[in-house]
């Protein structure tokens, strides 16, 4: 029993780091119409502008995070900007190979940097474990921000998208992109700040999970990049509760899968879970049907 | 008040208007009518700036608005209610209305949401509800609301009865009808030329990207072709 709720622990930890990444997919994708595929390699870039910050520069672990954000930002409205704006009216096939070749991009120049040589990562969180039951069930410090961090990004994004002016304008440029620049929108400008916001949560979740799990590579950022994506998918992508409700899921099938079934497999279950998603509601969990207009 | 001049507008290799002039004046309601795909639609669009033209101009209020994306077109005072109404359906009456004021100030939102909830005061009853769930009629009058918000001088409406019961369409005339004499300046595409004739002060006639035929909208109604062609 103890056992188990540690292993549940451990993958609502995990589930919620791929939560805040899968936020960005689905946020991207409900604005943009687009699948962002270098969205997980940001989370790389995040993770390592978090070690300099640390190793070289000497930054407190706070102000190497708000580093990280604020160059991720940037990083996104770049990439967005220069690969994906040119692209507006191209067909989505185009946009994403586009999207695969920033992700490999952004990989290499990772691998010129810092090489391929995996850097050992230092938590950035330095509060003290939990010990519940006598001890017997550890939470460990970055488990706690990172479900912390998970809940307070969930609710000011479900603030920011229903109740402030630019939020709504983005819920109406995912609608109808003609109607809203009717309204006054600007269109570009929405876009682009949405790949703002997913790329400056894609940085926190590069630091939570490279403190959760310290190797840091170029490639750090593929597979949970993909997983997220599994879970956005999962969720019902475009919507923001549906990346939750998918990340957290996810994050518990694959720790328990590992934990009971087979290690070698866990990551097979992830991505069975998308393929019967798919075959029994094509939608995701909360995801809506789309309607063809007459 | 709106004067377009020898305006081209392509849709890749189609040509979907040749070059076509027609002015608007302040205080009137003025109509395009013609069939279907003679271009009516692309007129607005182009004008409402969501389209560019190859060539021509577009001329509001003696400001040059052809190379204008439509977010800036609004703000200067010249809303555009889209063909099939295209409100945002997964969000409220409130806030498809609120998006419709997007560019005014935010002190003059809570009094442009009264002036427009009290022309149509069913859309202050459902004004929580979700959009994609109202009426065709409802879902019209949100439309109309909605480009009211901007508090445009010239209001184009395309196709406003499209989809609605006759009871409706006639319901939807009549507030045409008042926007006008509460001053609104409209220019008005239809497809039921009857009603958008009776309504009008001037009407163009459109074929296949031109406009062949102008004139009085009462007069055009005697016309022969006219009612031949469209007035059954």
């Amino acid at each position: 029993m103890i056992l188990f709720l540690s292993y549940l622990i451990n993958g609502i930890s995990l589930g919620s780091i791929y939560a805040i990444i899968a936020l960005g997919y689905t946020m991207v994708y409900g604005i943009a119409k687009m699948l962002n595929f270098a969205h997980g390699d940001v989370i790389m870039i995040g993770a390592y502008l978090s070690f300099c910050a640390t190793q070289y520069m000497g930054l407190p672990a706070v102000a190497s995070v708000v580093l990280a954000v604020m160059v991720c930002t940037a990083l996104g409205i770049i990439i967005e900007g220069l690969a994906y704006k040119p692209l507006r009216q191209a067909p989505s096939l185009a946009v994403l190979i586009t999207a695969i070749g920033v992700s490999y991009f952004l990989q290499n120049v990772a691998l010129l940097i810092w090489g391929s040589t995996p850097k050992n990562f230092a938590s950035v969180v330095s509060l003290r474990s939990v010990s519940l039951m006598d001890g017997q069930l550890l939470i460990s410090g970055v488990t706690l921000v990172t479900v912390l961090a998970n809940i307070i990004i969930m609710v000011g994004l479900t603030l920011f998208t229903g109740h402030t002016k630019v939020g709504k304008a983005m819920r109406a440029v995912s609608e109808d992109k003609g109607a809203a620049e009717l309204m006054g929108i600007h269109v570009n400008r929405t876009i682009s700040m949405t790949f703002a916001i997913g790329s400056a949560l894609a940085a926190i979740a590069g630091v939570l999970l490279c403190s959760a799990y310290p190797t840091l590579q170029p490639t750090t950022g593929s597979m949970p990049g993909i997983k997220a994506f599994t879970a956005a998918v999962f969720g019902g992508i475009g919507s923001i509760p549906g990346a939750m409700i998918g990340g957290l899921l996810l994050g518990v099938i694959e720790v328990l899968g590992k934990a009971y079934v087979s290690t070698e497999l866990g990551d097979a279950f992830v991505f069975a879970v998308l393929i019967i998603v798919l075959l029994v509601k094509p939608t995701g969990l909360l995801g809506k049907s789309v309607r063809e207009k007459v | 008040m709106l004067k377009v001049e020898n305006l081209h507008v392509y849709y890749g290799s189609i040509h979907a208007l040749k070059g076509i002039s027609f002015e608007v004046n302040e205080g009137e309601i003025v109509t395009l009518i013609g069939a279907n795909g003679a271009g009516k639609s692309t007129t607005l669009n182009t004008i409402g700036g969501l389209l560019k033209p190859k060539s021509g101009s577009v001329i509001f209020e003696g400001q040059n608005v052809t190379a204008m994306p439509g977010s800036r077109v609004v703000s200067l005072g010249l809303a555009l209610c889209p063909e099939g109404r295209r409100i945002f359906q997964q969000m409220t009456v409130r806030e498809n209305l609120e998006m419709g004021g997007y560019t005014r100030p935010a002190g003059e939102i809570a009094a442009s949401l009264e002036s427009v909830f009290e022309r149509f005061p069913r859309l202050k009853e459902r004004q929580k509800q979700i959009a994609g769930t109202l009426s065709g009629g409802e879902q019209q009058m949100l439309a109309m609301g909605r480009a009211l918000m901007s508090k445009p001088r010239l209001l184009m409406l395309d196709e406003p009865s499209m989809g609605l019961a006759p009871i409706l369409v006639e319901q939807i005339f009549e507030i045409i009808g008042e926007l006008n004499r509460a001053g609104t300046t409209i220019l008005l595409v239809e497809q039921n030329a009857q009603m958008a004739l009776s309504i009008a002060d001037h009407a163009y006639v459109m074929e296949t990207g031109n406009i062949v035929k102008f004139g009085d909208a009462k007069a055009l109604m005697d016309d022969a072709d006219v009612k031949k062609a469209y007035l059954g």
